[in-house]
């Protein structure tokens, strides 16, 4: 059993007067990937931004609760954020390249944490995050050409390339693939399995069957409380709670 | 007269929608089926047949009538052998002596004649005037009224007809914009034609001074507008640097640092600052900036002029501020969320992200501001009038006295000369060259914006 990674207990989250999540308490261990799912608007996506305090961008959102990374809490004033954000890489659900070229975009992170103090070293960063996101191959003789002009895949990999170039310890996605088609995600999905081994990995997903390939955890949320957590394999297969029983057998969401 | 024949074609108006509306009931009662369209606008289609032809005689009528009616009485008048006339003055004289009889007094008997002749042929026309107003109103109301059967579509009619008012709407500004570029470019060809296109363009001094008078000896005018479009540069680019600064730091605290709560007061407030006339702030300009402009320049030991290039600027720059910081801020707020997203996702700071995402996305925005911000500042008129002086000095130093292009044009206008003399003609070739200038920055403002927009649509 490896060792708890974020420990979240009694997180709640308001939209101004709008409660959008009610006392989440979660475990999640190290190198492992969990899985949230759960029908739209049950509070997955938001639970995933308070992990790298993402929600401090948008004004009316208030959260309260405990989320501890490596034993540091981190829902708190003295919280450094940035900090806290190069160590939490975060991969969106529209892929979001930077208007720049591919070796910038990925060049970026190491470039404003000083990671780097030669261009040899920024260069040899730049190669092995691609190498990692599994799209150095197919970009290494344009990696001048701007980022928004790869496919809809590769830019969600090069998302997932620049999200390690600053060697984060935790990876959020946010339903990466849903703008995908299913090659493009194939692909993702068996980049994820690789990133496992030196990563910690938080997926928000939509597809139920994504969750079952990818992921060792699954917690099930619905309209804002965690309703069950557990081991992949024995929530699609033996649920405690019949309300993931009937979402996971598509009797709703 | 007009006021009456306004009340004529209201009244006309007003009774043809009735008509219109209760005679359609009527028809299609008779016929006991239901109107094609709703009567309301039966009763429109008959308005408009009534209204348009009327306007239409109603305004050739105001325009053409006055020149008509002086053209017969002069045409009619006796002149007398030997006397020398001239045209203008004699129509102001026989109007006068038409409009209040006690002029007549020591008139010669043509005149009294032609006036009875003037205020006759006014009277005939005034007459005329309201039976065509009328007739045409009962013509058009009577064309329409044939019409008036419940299988007609009138509102399908009424539509092409309205599509027809909005085409005409539309072409009045932009025949307008046509017409004036004509006139801008027929009067500059004019003053080329007096003095040299390269002179104009290329030489270094501006005296446009000529003889008045025939023999007078004064100098022979010259007309090289360096010095004005240098001075509209220098100005300018005080401006710019006073206003670039200001205003995109503005958007930027507005876009990204400001809560929408301050956002929401404050962009209202900058606005406010875009509708000041400018003549206030001219002499905001004069009254205030010039004089501290001139104490700074002689307490750091430069000897300033009372009007100078760097107050006309700076108060010019604080009036553009909106023009930047608005257009900069819409700019930045369209730069999508995701990258934001992206780049504080990674650890970047706010500091950062602005720096080396957010404004090399908005750039091309940006500059299209800026560019649109410096053609409304080389336009600008009523501030440099008061506050940079008259004198066309090719100088770099903004503490002394500058001309603009704007300003010449308003010194060039002022005054009683004809236009036929290079003087008064100078300002057209003035205005044309600020037209083009100000007309290529536009353009390309604009098709940066536009192509900075499809990116991110």
């Amino acid at each position: 059993m490896s060792n708890s990674k974020i420990l979240a207990n009694g997180v709640d989250v308001y939209y101004g007067s709008k409660q959008a999540l009610f006392g989440i308490s979660m475990d999640i261990k190290e190198k492992e990937v969990t899985a949230l799912i759960g029908p739209s608007g049950c509070g997955k996506s938001t639970f995933l931004r308070c992990i790298n305090r993402m929600n401090d961008l948008i004004e009316i959102c208030k959260v309260s609760g405990s989320i501890k990374v490596d034993n540091e809490e981190i829902i708190s004033e003295k919280t450094d954020v940035v900090s806290l954000r190069s160590k939490i890489g975060m991969v969106f659900q529209k892929p979001n390249p930077f208007p720049k070229s591919i070796f910038d975009n990925v060049a970026y992170g190491p470039t404003i944490h000083g990671l780097v103090d030669s261009k040899n070293e920024l260069e040899e960063i730049v190669h092995s995050s691609l190498k990692k996101a599994g799209l150095f191959d197919e970009v290494k003789d344009r990696l001048n050409e701007p980022g928004t002009s790869l496919s809809g895949g590769q830019q969600q990999r090069l998302c997932i390339a620049r999200a390690i170039a600053v060697n984060p310890e935790i990876i959020l996605m946010d339903e990466p693939c849903s703008a995908l088609d299913p090659i493009a995600t194939a692909i993702i999905e068996e980049l994820i399995d690789e990133l496992r081994l030196n990563y910690t990995i938080i997926i928000v997903t939509h597809s139920m069957q994504q969750a079952a390939r990818v992921s060792q955890k699954t917690c099930f949320f619905h309209l804002g409380e965690l309703i069950e957590t557990g081991e992949t394999n024995k929530i699609f297969t033996n649920p405690d709670n019949t309300k993931t029983q009937d979402y996971i057998t598509g009797r709703f969401g | 007269m007009f006021f009456w024949s306004l009340v004529l074609i209201a009244v006309g108006i007003f009774s043809s929608f009735i008509y219109g509306r209760s005679r359609i009931k009527l028809n299609s009662k008779k016929q006991g089926t239901k109107s094609k369209s709703l009567p309301n606008y039966y009763a429109q289609y008959v308005l408009m047949w009534c209204l348009f032809p009327a306007l239409i005689v109603y305004f050739s009528w105001a325009i053409f009538q006055e020149q008509i009616i002086q053209n017969i009485v002069i045409s009619n008048f006796e002149f007398i052998e030997g006397a020398v006339y001239n045209e203008g003055l004699l129509l102001a004289e026989i109007r006068n002596v038409a409009n209040n009889p006690s002029f007549a007094d020591g008139k010669s008997i043509e005149i009294i004649n032609a006036a009875s002749h003037y205020s006759s042929l006014r009277q005939i026309s005034q007459i005329s005037f309201y039976t065509s107003i009328i007739i045409i109103m009962l013509l058009g109301a009577l064309y329409a009224s044939q019409k008036l059967k419940p299988e007609f579509h009138a509102q399908h009619t009424i539509e092409k007809y309205i599509q027809y008012i909005l085409i005409f709407c539309s072409s009045v500004a932009i025949f307008t914009t046509i017409g004036i570029v004509f006139s801008l470019i027929f009067e500059s060809l004019r003053f080329f034609a007096e003095v040299s296109i390269f002179e104009f363009l290329f030489s270094t001094e501006w005296y446009p001074f000529i003889p008045i008078r025939e023999g007078q000896t004064a100098a022979e005018g010259s007309f090289g507008a360096v010095p004005i479009f240098a001075g509209t540069f220098l100005v300018m680019v005080v401006a710019m640097c006073v206003a670039v600064p200001l205003g995109l730091l503005t958007a930027i605290y507005l876009a990204e640092y400001a809560s929408q709560r301050v956002r929401k007061i404050v962009k209202p407030l900058l606005e406010i600052l875009a509708g000041i006339p400018t003549i206030v702030y001219g002499f905001f300009a004069f009254v205030s900036v010039a004089p501290f402009v001139k104490a700074f320049g002689q307490s750091i030991g430069i000897d300033a002029s009372p009007t100078s290039a760097l107050a006309a600027g700076m108060v010019m720059g604080v009036m553009i501020i909106p023009f930047i910081s608005s257009l900069s801020d819409d700019v930045i707020n369209s730069v999508p969320q995701s990258l934001r997203e992206a780049s504080l996702g990674i650890g970047a700071n706010k500091a950062e992200t602005i720096k080396k995402v957010i404004l090399p996305a908005a750039l091309p925005g940006i500059v299209g501001a800026f560019l649109l911000a410096i053609s409304r500042a080389i336009g600008e008129t009523m501030i440099v009038v008061v506050a940079a002086g008259t004198a066309p000095n090719l100088t770099g130093n903004p503490f002394e006295n500058v001309t603009t292009v704007t300003v010449q044009i308003v010194v060039a206008l002022i005054g009683d000369q004809e236009f036929d003399n290079p003087r008064t003609l100078s300002a057209f070739a003035l205005g044309l060259v600020l037209f083009v200038i100000t007309l290529f920055l536009n353009i390309i403002a604009l098709q940066i914006v536009k192509r900075y927009r499809e990116r991110y649509e």
